[in-house]
């Protein structure tokens, strides 16, 4: 098969692009930690909300979200804080996006989401429900609220 | 091409019902615009909810529209490269159960019983006849591809050393894939959903049927795009006035389609729990791997359309463009198919970043999302759609366009409308401005302490457009409508533009025959759907009750 020499060009620009995005992609995965979620099997003790202080700067915070709330919803977590969320649902498909921070997770029924973030900045970081989730989907909302120790 | 009475009707059936639910559809459309930007703060207007109609407008343009578009579409070109009618019987059989499962769902929709958004993810329940109306809406889509291969296996006993016409071999393949991917949805459908529905079973495993979904998902979005490939292919080049650059990169392009439109269906799951990291990160390169039929694809067309241009007396390096046929009325065709592929750069583009792992976790399910998809299914889908039904049936039925000059001028409008409108859904899916929500009545509502003031301008970017393109669209079915009232000027036939190859290549066995690729795709969507349901058997919870979508409380039983 007789192929034209722009066209092997064509091919072999597109074969580099093509390489460069999964470079890209593993180089930040490796030196940003950008990830997506983590997958963990269920366990029911996620179910329970709270915020747990591993030690000064290290916190877990179990979120449930339910139509039409997230709890805990109000979160207080120092400058430097490391935060792990576990995230699942009581009740429908939920969304859970911290926009500033790229966190980005789905909340399901019997399945538990993780993901870890770090808050370098003092702030008031909203934690908008991206999923549809019934009539009250557009109220559902929650706040990590980062300050000065 | 003269074809029966019969036949007529149904292809005229199957391009019109669409088109007029698509005043529904598009209304809703202009609706979410407009209670996004916060000039409505309330749940509903004209008795009809934020979610009913949102709902609406994802299942009558995203799903009625494109396949019956589709069926349609397959029956004209299957009749006329094979110079033969298919099954009329089977036509009609196929006609009836995708009407029947419309009106079911729309009964369904309608009466506020399942605002459950096109994607109807459970735990949120919608009444059974929505779930056993997308159902016969699916299956009546089935049953013409038995048919076509049948006429293919005759027509290839006696040409088996002709190639297959390429519009026939993009049908063939579109609906191919639409069988292979249909059968996880109908069985989430069928199996999952609607025992559950009924309260015969007690909860589902949401996980599961998310990725049943998916799995079904994403294919859908190529038999939206096939057909529109079939038209870009096979028509666009003669009605541009000049040549296919390559037959041969047309055949690729649609066999790597048939490897790769649905195993890359866990990419919309990258937020999910209970699929691990690197099942996630193996459906992101192979959605890299459906990126180069698309991305040929667009050289290709590129390079047919300089020929054209050159052709027709164009010189220079950009030059060639401004000799091609933009507002030609009798060659109205090209408005709709270079508007859908001056927006199909974009939504190429955005679709690769959201393919793209972990970037994903920027933009998943915020206003972002749309603004891509728009500018794929509402791009070059839905362009190719509406200006291809408008040609096939004034050919047929033999009825001048209504209004010529008008009817080139609407896709443009479109396309600026478009444009504005995904600017607007893009930049605020940046700022985390969450999709599929009634912004309204909390976030864009300054008495409301969840305002936003970041989201106005966005939002009111998004609400030009929306405008624009109501506009646009409105125009299109006023147009389409008066053409069906206006009166016949001749008989009427069956005609499609056809395209003659530039390179003609010769044909090599392998790009002409199915055997191995189906075997080929059999093997890599094993090979990206067993470790992701394994992942899902292993760590999901126990299952969910049903939800209605106005209480927290789930229902133990059906009974009111």
């Amino acid at each position: 098969m007789k192929i034209d020499k722009s066209e092997k060009r064509v091919v072999g620009i597109t074969l580099a692009l093509i390489g460069l995005f999964v470079f890209s992609l593993l180089y930040a995965k490796g030196k940003y930690k950008s990830d997506v979620p983590e997958c963990l099997p269920y366990d029911k003790a996620y179910e329970e909300p709270k915020i747990n202080k591993l030690d000064s700067t290290t916190y877990q915070v179990f979120s449930v979200a339910s139509m039409w709330q997230f709890q805990p919803a109000e979160i207080y977590v120092p400058v430097g804080s490391e935060v792990d969320f576990y995230l699942t649902s009581k009740d429908v498909v939920h969304g859970f996006n911290i926009a500033q921070k790229n966190v980005n997770m789905m909340a399901v029924h019997g399945a538990i989401n993780k993901t870890t973030v770090k808050f370098n900045k003092p702030g008031v970081y909203d934690i908008v429900c991206h999923e549809y989730c019934g009539v009250g989907h557009q109220n559902m909302r929650a706040q990590v609220i980062v300050n000065y120790p | 091409m003269q074809v029966s009475k019969s036949f007529k009707r149904v292809i005229f059936l199957e391009l019109a019902i669409p088109v007029a639910l698509l005043t529904i559809g598009i209304y809703h459309g202009l609706m979410q615009t407009i209670y996004r930007a916060g000039v409505l703060h309330q749940t509903s207007f004209a008795k009809l909810d934020y979610y009913q109609g949102l709902t609406l407008h994802g299942v009558i343009n995203a799903l009625v529209l494109t396949t019956f578009f589709a069926v349609a579409f397959g029956h004209v070109t299957i009749a006329f490269y094979f110079k033969r009618e298919p099954n009329k019987k089977l036509m009609w059989l196929s006609f009836w159960l995708m009407l029947t499962g419309v009106l079911m769902a729309a009964g369904a929709m309608l009466a506020g019983k399942a605002s459950v958004l096109y994607t109807f993810y459970p735990p949120l329940k919608a009444h059974p006849l929505f779930y056993l109306g997308a159902a016969l809406l699916i299956i009546g889509s089935w049953v013409p591809l038995f048919d076509w291969a049948r006429m293919y296996n005759q027509w290839k006993r006696f040409n088996p050393e002709t190639k297959t016409p390429l519009a026939v071999l993009g049908t063939l393949i579109n609906f191919i894939i639409w069988f292979v991917c249909t059968l996880a949805v109908a069985y989430e459908v069928l199996v999952l959903l609607i025992p559950w529905s009924l309260g015969w079973t007690d909860t589902v495993n949401v996980n599961l049927a998310r990725t049943l979904f998916w799995f079904f998902g994403h294919a859908l979005v190529y038999f939206w795009l096939l057909p529109a490939y079939v038209m870009f292919y096979t028509v666009l080049p003669k009605v541009a006035g000049g040549k296919l650059y390559s037959d041969l990169a047309g055949r690729v392009a649609l066999f790597l389609f048939l490897l790769f439109s649905i195993p890359v269906g866990v990419h919309h799951q990258y937020s999910d729990p209970t699929i691990a990291q690197g099942v996630k990160f193996f459906h992101g390169m192979l959605t890299y791997g459906v990126s180069i039929p698309s991305f040929i694809t667009a050289f290709t067309l590129a390079a047919s359309l300089e020929y054209a241009g050159r052709k027709r007396g164009g010189k220079g390096l950009f030059g060639w463009m401004s000799k091609l046929p933009w507002f030609d009325e009798n060659r109205f065709l090209f408005a709709y198919f270079i508007g859908g592929l001056i927006l199909f750069v974009f939504g190429g583009v955005t679709g690769i970043i959201n393919a793209s792992y972990s970037l994903n976790t920027v933009v998943h399910n915020t206003a972002w999302l749309p603004g891509h998809f728009h500018m794929t299914v509402a791009g070059p889908v839905f362009l190719g759609i509406v200006g291809m039904s408008l040609y096939i049936y004034s050919k047929l039925s033999g009825k001048k366009i209504a209004m010529p000059k008008l009817n080139t001028i609407i896709p443009y409008l479109w396309v600026i409308g478009m444009l504005i409108f995904s600017f607007g859904m893009s930049w605020g899916g940046l700022r985390g401005e969450p999709r599929r929500t009634n912004l309204g009545t909390s976030y864009l509502n300054p008495e409301n302490p969840l305002f936003r003031a970041d989201w106005v301008p966005t939002t009111l970017l998004a609400l030009l457009g929306g405008i624009i393109m109501f506009i646009a669209g409105m125009l299109f079915i006023l147009n389409f409508f008066a053409t069906i009232l206006g009166k016949k000027k001749n008989a009427g036939e069956l005609e499609i533009p056809v395209s003659e190859a530039y390179h003609d290549e010769k044909r090599i066995p392998l790009f002409d025959k199915f055997k191995p690729w189906l075997v080929a795709m059999l093997v890599i969507i094993l090979l990206a759907y067993v470790p992701a349901l394994y992942n899902v058997n292993k760590n999901s919870g126990p299952g969910a009750p049903r939800f209605n979508i106005d209480n927290p409380v789930p229902q133990t039983s059906v009974k009111k």
